[in-house]
C-alpha cells in the first residue's frame, strides 16, 4: 500500500532531538487527525525509539537517525526510526522488560513502551550496521458532527 | 525542563515542569541528589503536576531516587502525576511502591464531561 504522504528527517544522535523527533512526528500525524491520547501513544513511543538510538546505537559518537513517518489511508501511521550505530546483538533479549545495559538509571522498559503504546513494533538489527525499529499505530476515525 | 526545588527543614519538593525525557532526566537527577545530599534530607517529594510528558525516562528517575532515599533511609513521595502518567507507570509496576501522594484526574474529569 502506498502512502498518502510521507516525510524523512535525518537528524544527528544529540539528545536535544529527542524532543524535536516526537514534535515532529506529532505535527505531522496531525493530518490524520488524532485524538490526544493517540497522539500522546505516538510521541511517547517516538521518544523511547529515538533516545534508544542515542544511549546505544552511537554510545560514545555521534551519528545520523534518519525519522521515516507515513501517513495512510486506512489511518495507520507508520514510523520509522533508523540508525547506523552498533547494533543490538540480540534483539529477542533487548526486548524484554527491564533488560537494559544502559546503566542504574535507565530503565529498561524502552521497548515495553513502544510495543504498548502502538499497534505494530518491528526490530531489524545488524552488529555494527544499524538497527531499524518500525511501528504502526492506527487512528480511529473520528465521528464529526455535521453542523 | 524546568525544575523547582524547594526545602522545608528535612523535606525537599522537586517541582518537575515540561516535558521529562532522557535529554533532561540527567540534569533533574543531578541538582536533586546534590540537594538532597547537601542539606540531608529524609524526605523527598517529586511533583509531576506541571509535566506535559514523560516517557520511560521518568520511570528511571523515580526508581534511582526511591533508591537514593531508601540507602539514607528516608521517604520518597510522588504527587501530581496525571493518568497519563499513570500509564507509563503502571507499565513498570511502580504502582505498587508505597510512594504515591496526591493524584490529579485531570483527563478522567475531561472525559466525564
Amino acid at each position: 500500500m502506498k502512502p498518502l504522504n510521507e516525510t524523512k528527517i535525518t537528524f544527528i544522535s544529540r539528545s536535544a532531538n529527542e524532543g524535536f523527533a516526537r514534535a515532529t512526528v506529532a505535527a505531522f500525524a496531525a493530518q490524520l487527525d488524532p485524538a490526544v491520547d493517540e497522539l500522546a501513544d505516538l510521541r511517547t513511543a517516538v521518544s523511547e525509539a529515538v533516545t534508544n538510538a542515542i544511549v546505544h546505537a552511537y554510545p560514545d559518537r555521534l551519528g545520523p537517525i534518519t525519522l521515516t513517518v507515513q501517513l495512510f489511508e486506512n489511518g495507520c501511521i507508520r514510523v520509522q526510526v533508523k540508525d547506523r550505530g552498533r547494533g543490538i546483538p540480540d534483539v529477542h533479549q533487548a526486548m524484554e522488560p527491564l533488560f537494559t545495559t544502559g546503566g542504574e538509571e535507565r530503565s529498561g522498559l524502552g521497548f515495553s513502551v513502544m510495543e504498548s503504546f502502538t499497534d505494530r513494533l518491528r526490530v531489524r538489527s545488524k552488529p555494527d550496521k544499524g538497527t531499524t525499529v518500525t511501528m504502526e499505530k492506527y487512528i480511529a476515525p473520528r465521528v464529526r458532527c455535521k453542523v | 525542563m524546568q525544575l523547582e526545588l524547594t526545602r522545608q527543614d528535612d523535606e525537599l519538593t522537586a517541582r518537575l515542569i515540561g516535558e521529562l525525557d532522557h535529554h533532561g532526566a540527567g540534569e533533574v537527577r543531578e541538582r536533586i541528589d546534590t540537594a538532597v545530599l547537601q542539606h540531608r534530607c529524609r524526605r523527598l517529594m517529586l511533583d509531576f503536576s506541571g509535566l506535559t510528558f514523560m516517557d520511560s525516562s521518568g520511570i528511571g528517575l523515580i526508581m534511582g531516587r526511591y533508591r537514593l532515599m531508601c540507602s539514607l533511609g528516608g521517604t520518597l513521595k510522588i504527587q501530581g502525576s496525571s493518568q497519563r502518567l499513570e500509564s507509563v507507570i503502571r507499565l513498570a509496576g511502580l504502582e505498587k511502591l508505597p510512594i504515591w501522594g496526591q493524584t490529579e484526574r485531570k483527563t478522567t474529569y475531561e472525559t466525564t464531561q
